[in-house]
């Protein structure tokens, strides 16, 4: 067995490596999808008037905005509410607000949006229809940066997946080349086994074993130093940026299982492979 | 069928054997019989080992007919080889035991592939320990062991799973004078008890002690006497 034990560890220690990178993907994915749609949810359209606009025209402004399609809901801010709730917000600093002769605030239309609809393509598409409006001096929707962010993001799902597809196939021909090693160490041993009448599956059956086992070690010691570093990481995370608004969170068991499962698989191909180009031979 | 085809356990049809353009065997027509004791001798080279390989199937015939125990040779499906082999006992000259396994783990693992119970497989190979004589050092491993001793436990493997028949090459090749006397005197039993034994070997001794039918092989042919 000595023999075998390093390149044992090596497959270990792939199959745990290809654990870990793929699996930190899929955390972070878990993660910022987690914080995109916290985001989202978040999202409110600003539409801010013209000074100029006569008040009875604001009714018929906000039903024409609720009419478009997507719109949830409109709720009027009229300068004088906008105001107060500067006023306060900036409480300590309101001293400020009183040198002011006038309100500098226009009247605005808060606009909600369905959550179905929430893809950054119709929210632009949205603003720009609502900018279209004459009476609509200005429309924000404020982090427009966000967009650029998910795109981002669908760029590190797909190399995520392209790193995990790589590795895992690294992993399953180093776990066959293990297996390979293995049964070149142990022909002598295999050969007698044959001539003693053992049959192929009696003499596959542990190589099966010691695959799975390898599969089975590789995951779990992968899970358990992602697991490590995740709470290292976390913990010196600023508290301020998730602050109550949503916890960072590992994977749930079921997903932990999928992991542990697909890395069995991984040690059970790789034997697979193995074994059926060397029975082929002898 | 006759009395002869019933007590036929081999029988070997124009078998050639051939490497590349190279012949290792020709034309060989035998038949051995239940029960009898066959001695296949003749110098280095002259082809005795490629027979045995040909009876067990570590190599197959280039062309003819072999049949074993019924079993046709030429057309045995891959799966059941494993079912031929369990009828046949094979010592070899460099006894080709599993090192890192116990003397007890190498007899056992026979009756372990032929799937034998485990409590069965525990009685069955201490007891063909205890007939070679073996018994005290079934926890030993072979490497410990000297070389009659060694082609003692193999002997044992190859008697455990009851075979039909026992084949043996160069069993004493390797031994001294008194280890291949016990060699001998073992084979002899497991022939007395009703085992078929074929033993191909150019140790005169042996032959003239156990007195068995003789065929002479020389250069891949079977001569009629020696040559």
């Amino acid at each position: 067995m000595g023999k075998n034990s390093f390149v044992n560890a090596v497959s270990i220690i792939t199959i745990a490596l290809s654990v870990i990178i793929t699996s930190s993907f899929i955390l972070f994915f878990i993660n910022t999808s987690d914080v995109l749609s916290l985001w989202k949810k978040g999202v409110r359209i600003m539409a801010y008037l013209y000074k100029d606009v006569p008040a009875e025209k604001i009714p018929e402004l906000q039903n024409t905005i609720k009419g478009i399609y997507s719109v949830e809901d409109v709720r009027f801010i009229s300068r004088e509410e906008a105001f107060d709730i500067l006023k306060q917000q900036m409480k300590r600093q309101s001293s400020l607000l009183e040198n002011l002769r006038e309100n500098p605030l226009p009247d605005a239309f808060e606009i909600k949006m369905i959550a179905s609809s929430q893809t950054w393509e119709k929210i632009e598409n949205l603003a720009s229809r609502i900018q279209s409006i004459p009476q609509i001096e200005e429309v924000e929707y404020g982090q427009r940066w966000l967009a650029r962010f998910s795109h981002i993001i669908g760029l590190f799902k797909l190399s995520g997946y392209l790193l995990g597809m790589l590795f895992s196939v690294a992993s399953v021909f180093i776990v066959a080349n293990t297996v390979r090693l293995v049964l070149y160490s142990r022909r002598d041993e295999i050969e007698i086994m044959r001539l003693v009448g053992a049959s192929d599956r009696f003499i596959k059956i542990p190589f099966y074993i010691e695959g799975i086992i390898l599969g089975a070690l590789g995951g779990i010691i992968g899970l358990i130093v992602l697991f490590i570093t995740f709470v290292s990481v976390t913990s010196n995370i600023d508290q301020g940026i998730t602050s109550g608004a949503f916890q960072l969170r590992f994977f749930s068991s079921a997903v932990m299982a999928i992991i542990l499962f697909s890395s069995i698989f991984v040690g059970w191909l790789g034997c697979f492979l193995s074994l059926k180009q060397i029975t082929k031979a002898v | 069928m006759n009395d002869n085809d019933e007590n036929s356990l081999i029988r070997m049809f124009h078998v050639y054997r051939r490497y590349g353009s190279k012949a290792a065997l020709f034309d060989i027509n035998l038949e051995v019989f239940k029960n009898e004791f066959v001695f296949i001798t003749g110098p280095s080279g002259a082809g005795k080992s490629t027979l045995l390989k040909l009876l067990y199937l570590g190599e197959p015939a280039s062309e003819g007919q072999i049949v074993v125990d019924g079993i046709n040779l030429s057309r045995i499906s891959r799966s059941r080889i494993p079912l031929l082999r369990r009828k046949i006992g094979i010592i070899f000259q460099d006894f080709k035991l599993i090192h890192s396994k116990t003397v007890f783990e190498n007899v056992a693992l026979v009756l372990e592939a032929a799937g034998k119970p485990q409590t069965f497989v525990k009685k069955k190979a201490g007891s063909v320990l205890r007939a070679v004589g073996m018994e005290d050092k079934q926890n030993s491993f072979p490497l410990y062991l000297s070389g009659g001793e060694q082609q003692r436990v193999a002997i044992a493997r190859a008697v455990a799973g009851d075979p039909t028949i026992i084949l043996a090459d160069e069993p004493t090749g390797s031994l001294d004078a008194e280890s291949a006397d016990q060699i001998t005197g073992l084979l002899k039993e497991f022939h007395i008890r009703g085992s078929t034994v074929i033993v191909a070997t150019h140790d005169k001794e042996f032959i003239r002690k156990s007195g068995g039918r003789t065929i002479y092989l020389k250069q891949g042919r079977i001569n009629t006497s020696p040559a």
